[in-house]
């Protein structure tokens, strides 16, 4: 037990206690605790086990760095693992856990590895058991464990029963970060008028300055604070929220916390908002990140980075420790001593400069330290705590001699700070190595951009302050026009003396245990070991030892790893580069980013206007893209499709039989033009079509391969409709504006959807004119008054009244068939008009089941057939293509390879032995050659009443059917793991002259 | 995410649009030869900085935009509308 409570001090509200678990224990802490200080003032040091050796670890920082306390949160399908202790804010009712350890983290069974540690270096897992026995049962047996025992903790398997939202934001400035800096800018934008967004990650505005003893700009750090906070009432101030990615066009994506601090959060509220911000500004003022040294055991409970120390004293009132050792390389640790030592911790402090400046020294001794200069840590004593320190100097060649050992409970560690810059590597922006201040320094910004305080170099609070000041001036100056006042921005600096670069202290002759990157047990005898074996990158060796890869993506551990390959290379930095930092900054729960696009919300779920009437009649439905439409509609409760499609086909084949046809695309193509238009975009003539006529026209893409087909209805000499395939609508009429909006811009056409304007029905079958006929209160149908491929308008009756409605003689089934099409409001009343006819007559309605049945009979096509890969002859439809005109693809069509004779083609297929079947995907193979593509594939399959068989196929063979008449051919099916003997007949086996449809 | 300066509605997400391709070819008539309409179809420069690109509006205003963009930096410049005797128009 070596951190505890202190007396007084601290931002926590000692007032209110804040009852936790931890581990199953209850515990207390107090409101404005992290779990992380909670756990620290209750002396719990051991909080996790380390990702491969199992090592004891405890808090190592104070934010999002942390390398150390990884703790599992949560219960059930609300666990989550790998939170980090310092950025949890404690909250009644808490329940944490320990992980990656059996039984407990206290006494883990899974320190074995950590004696094991030499063959469970970097790449030991390519390594170690990838020689012989590879592929055994050994070394499966091996990987299990290697699995189970590496890792962090376990996510729970359950979906995510917390609702979040997707927010979409705009503003003049995005301000991220509320230090000193971000304070600053933020209060100076939102003065002179500007819409400003502020983001802190933490639950507490201030950063640096929270629980601070400095004073600023003549002010107590708190009086300093709540003045500027109150300038800040027109800005728009989000805590517990971070900017996790900057994006291009500045786009700043943000994860706000909205529940998950609240105790009993109004159900209404969702647990996170994923925000989208279109900022025309931003500044980052995201600070700096303090690193460590690598020197031995530098991972034992205890052990941590300085600033953190003084941050747990100064903001929360815990100490971490009785007597502290505080090592540093430069200014910043002395004040972290000092306030060490005013909460009464008995404090040393190393600095490895040989010389620091007077006042600091002076100041630190006044205050009871015990200064030693030019004395490096070299390693901690103990196993699950600190027990001393060895403490050393350098000698003339960079290792470090041993000279006596200091007993402490905690030491705090600096090695220099870390800007920030992630952010900017998200957009690209190269940092610059700054090699006085050992650290990388934002490059080149992108326009828009501005940085702020320590992210820029600032140390000093009063620089960081006008930095902020400066920057905000920028962006009101560039949005209003006017500079606001003369504020210059302070260089980067701030330091009395220069930090004394260092990254690891090696000690001769002795092997110590030094980590660079604590989360993923990366030591710097790894990094080394990467550089002989060649991974000389910073890419490479990233990934062979894998350093930066675990949760807290490198923010600690990246610039030393960097020092030490270029140490190791006797390489500058500059020359050795960085590793990209990548979004997010923390994690994001991954169900943030589909926000309510979950379930049923995923796609959104189309429906024609007679959905109701036929889903009241119980008919069954299945999805084309977005759509709903009627798969079957069963004669009586317990009809199966198998059975109800055949029946339905038989009926429209027989007799009559009704479909709603709504999803159709369908486009007003209208303008003096529009004739022509038509004329160019379809490979048939529509130029000389007559009005109140339809006529089927195929379009090509200009590679002159098939890109959809459809009827076109002329109502006048410049109005048109053109239908298209369900699945082709979006396509085509983006197609259509495209070629009338950049390449024939002289055309006077304008072409709009009115798909949902409509609602269509077709009725087909020798009946079919009777049945609509019945139905008609105005309006000749007869073969005289509405020929094939003639329009009229008409009236149709329904029930209490009657409705205007266009009808079209055509054929999709093959059978005599009109289609029927009233606005979209009336046609529910039309299908059920229209049902009743045809039941009167004993026909039925069907669905898309017999649909295909019917033009799989009759060899038409669909988007199933024409996929983008397939000619106007390969479909069988190169008899429709003008040689009188130019049309779209007309060219390219042309091309030798699409004119070949041996092109897969159109063609129905029938299985030799009368009960086998095939499915849609089938592979057509010439016998005795079951292999690679073969020579077709199959794209439908039917049972075909019609043609008095049980399986019926359309599809593609190499040479069309001609080629393959009376030889067989293999449906090969590798998937479902079938071979069937077939035979190729002509697409055109069912009235192959049309006369049904023309009766 | 890109923000693309529509002429008609402001700059907004390129969600909204869908990318149409290169926006410095030029289409030959109908009837050119099938060298022209190869070159056209099938041949693409793959520039590296300043580049025009065609976007359509598809969730907007649906209208066919020329962006200029730097494919290096991903920059956008500015917008105009493809359809000249449009943007003549409305300026």
């Amino acid at each position: 037990m070596s951190g505890y409570r202190l007396p007084q001090g601290g931002v926590v509200d000692r007032a209110r206690p804040v009852s936790y678990s931890w581990d199953g224990r209850p515990l207390l802490g107090l409101a404005g605790d992290t779990l992380a200080s909670a756990l620290m003032a209750d002396g719990q040091q051991v909080l996790g086990r380390s990702f491969k050796y199992h090592r004891p670890r405890g808090v190592m920082s104070a934010g999002p760095e942390e390398g150390g306390a990884l703790v599992t949160v949560g219960d059930g399908p609300h666990r989550e693992p790998n939170a980090k202790a310092t950025q949890v804010e404690l909250v009644h009712g808490l329940t944490a856990y320990g992980q990656n350890a059996f039984p407990n983290v206290r006494f883990d069974l899974g320190r074995a590895n950590d004696i094991f540690e030499r063959f469970l270096a970097a790449g030991f897992y390519y390594k170690t058991f990838m020689g012989v026995g590879r592929g055994t049962r050994a070394w499966m047996l091996f990987e299990r464990f290697i699995r189970k025992a590496a890792g962090m903790g376990s996510a729970s398997r359950e979906a995510d029963p917390a609702r979040y939202d997707v927010v979409n934001d705009y503003c003049d400035l995005l301000v991220i970060g509320a230090g000193p800096a971000g304070i600053a800018a933020a209060e100076m934008a939102t003065s002179h008028g500007l819409d400003v967004m502020l983001v802190e990650q933490d639950f507490a505005l201030g950063g640096s300055l929270i629980g601070s003893a400095e004073s600023v700009e003549g002010k107590s750090a708190a009086g300093w604070l709540g003045e500027r906070v109150a300038g800040l009432k027109g800005a728009r101030v989000l805590t517990r929220t971070t900017a996790f990615g900057l994006y291009d066009s500045n786009v700043v994506g943000l994860y706000e916390k909205v529940t998950d601090h609240l105790p009993a959060p109004d159900p209404s509220l969702p647990r996170g908002n994923l925000r989208c911000v279109r900022p025309a500004r931003v500044i980052l003022a995201t600070g700096a990140i303090e690193r460590p040294v690598a020197f031995g055991n530098n991972d034992r409970p205890g052990v941590m980075l300085s600033r953190a120390m003084s941050t747990y004293v100064n903001r929360f009132g815990v100490a971490p420790g009785k007597r502290a050792v505080v090592c540093g390389n430069g200014d910043s640790v002395y004040a972290d001593a000092l306030a060490l030592a005013m909460a009464g911790v008995q404090t040393t402090l190393l600095d490895a400069r040989e010389a620091p400046s007077h006042e600091l020294v002076e100041a630190a001794v006044a205050a009871g330290i015990e200064v030693h200069v030019g004395r490096l840590p070299i390693e901690i004593r103990g196993w699950n705590r600190v027990r001393g320190l060895m403490v050393g100097r350098f000698e003339r060649d960079g290792h470090a001699r041993p000279e006596r050992e200091v007993a402490c409970d905690c030491v705090g560690v600096s090695g220099g700070w870390s800007p920030a810059v992630h952010l900017l590597s998200h957009r690209g922006n190269r940092p610059i190595w700054n090699a006085e201040m050992a650290c990388f320094l934002p490059g080149v910004l992108h326009d828009g951009v501005a940085v702020a305080g320590a992210v820029a170099g600032n140390w000093a609070t009063g620089d960081c302050i006008t930095a902020g000041r400066a920057a905000a001036s920028d962006v009101v100056e560039a949005l209003t026009g006017s500079r606001p006042r003369a504020v210059k921005a302070p260089d980067p600096g701030g330091w009395a003396n220069p930090l004394k670069p260092l990254w690891e202290v090696k000690v001769r002759r002795r092997r110590l245990k030094s980590f660079v990157d604590p989360q993923h047990d990366v030591t710097t005898a790894d990094v080394q070991l990467a550089v002989r074996e060649g991974y000389v990158s910073p890419e490479h060796m990233k990934r062979y030892t894998t350093l930066g890869m675990a949760t807290d993506q490198g923010k600690v551990g990246n610039v030393i790893g960097l020092a030490l390959l270029a140490d190791a290379l006797d390489q500058t930095i500059p020359q050795t580069g960085i590793t990209t930092f990548r979004p997010p900054y923390t994690p994001i729960p991954i169900a943030a980013f589909a926000g309510r696009a979950r379930g049923a919300h995923y796609a959104p779920v189309r429906e024609t206007p007679m959905h109701k009437v036929q889903d009241d009649a119980g008919a069954r439905w299945t999805d084309v893209g977005f759509w709903k439409r009627a798969w079957y509609h069963p004669a009586h409760a317990g009809e199966a499709l198998d059975e109800a499609y055949v029946r339905e086909a038989r009926c429209v084949r027989e007799n009559v039989g009704m479909v709603d046809v709504t999803t159709l695309g369908k486009i007003q193509v209208q303008g003096p033009d529009a004739a022509e238009f038509l004329n160019r975009v379809y490979v048939n003539g529509f130029a000389k079509l007559p009005v109140m006529k339809c006529r089927y026209g195929v379009m090509l893409r200009d590679d002159g391969m098939v890109l959809d087909d459809g009827v076109t209805w002329r109502f006048g000499e410049n109005d048109f409709m053109t239908t298209t395939t369900t699945a082709h609508a979006a396509t085509v009429i983006a197609y259509f504006e495209n070629l009338l909006q950049t390449r024939w811009p002289e055309l006077r056409v304008n072409v709009a959807s009115v798909s949902d304007q409509w609602g269509a029905v077709a009725v087909a079958g020798p009946n079919a004119r009777k049945a609509v006929q019945a139905a008609l209160a105005e309006g000749d149908i007869s073969n005289e008054g509405l020929p094939f491929m003639g329009v009229i308008e008409a009236v149709l009756k329904v029930a209490g009244g009657e409705i205007p409605v266009l009808i079209a003689r055509l054929s999709f089934s093959g059978e005599l068939a009109y289609e029927v099409y009233a606005r979209s409001g009336h046609s529910p009343a039309m299908w059920e008009a229209l049902l009743a006819r045809v039941r009167a007559l004993g026909g039925s309605a069907y669905g898309t089941e017999a649909l295909g049945a019917l033009r799989i009979e009759k060899g038409h096509v669909t988007a199933a057939e024409l996929d983008g890969r397939v000619t106007l002859e390969d479909a069988g439809l190169g008899k429709l293509a003008s040689t009188k005109k130019h049309f779209v693809g007309n060219v390219l069509r042309k091309r030798p390879d699409l004119t070949r004779d041996d092109r897969p083609q159109l063609a129905h297929f029938h299985p030799v032995t009368e009960g086998e079947s095939f499915s849609v995907g089938a592979i057509v193979c010439e016998s005795g050659k079951v292999e690679g593509h073969g020579i077709g594939w199959i794209t439908g399959v039917t049972a075909s009443p019609a043609l008095r068989c049980s399986c019926l196929g359309i599809g593609f063979v190499q040479g069309g059917y001609e080629a393959w008449e009376g030889r067989e051919v293999v449906l090969a099916d590798p998937v479902r793991g079938y071979a069937v003997k077939a035979r190729v007949a002509s697409p055109h086996q069912y009235d192959p002259k049309g006369e049904r449809m023309h009766g | 995410m890109l923000r693309i300066p529509c002429p008609f509605c402001g700059p907004r997400d390129h969600a909204e649009f869908s990318y149409e391709g290169d926006a410095t070819v030029a289409y030959p008539p109908l009837d050119a030869s099938r060298e022209d309409w190869f070159e056209a179809v099938f041949l693409r420069a793959n520039p590296c900085g300043a580049h025009r690109e065609m976007w359509h509006h598809v969730q907007g205003c649906r209208a066919f935009v020329v962006v200029e963009r730097d494919t290096l930096t991903h920059e956008i410049k500015g917008a105009r509308l493809a359809h000249r005797p449009t943007a003549e128009a409305i300026q």
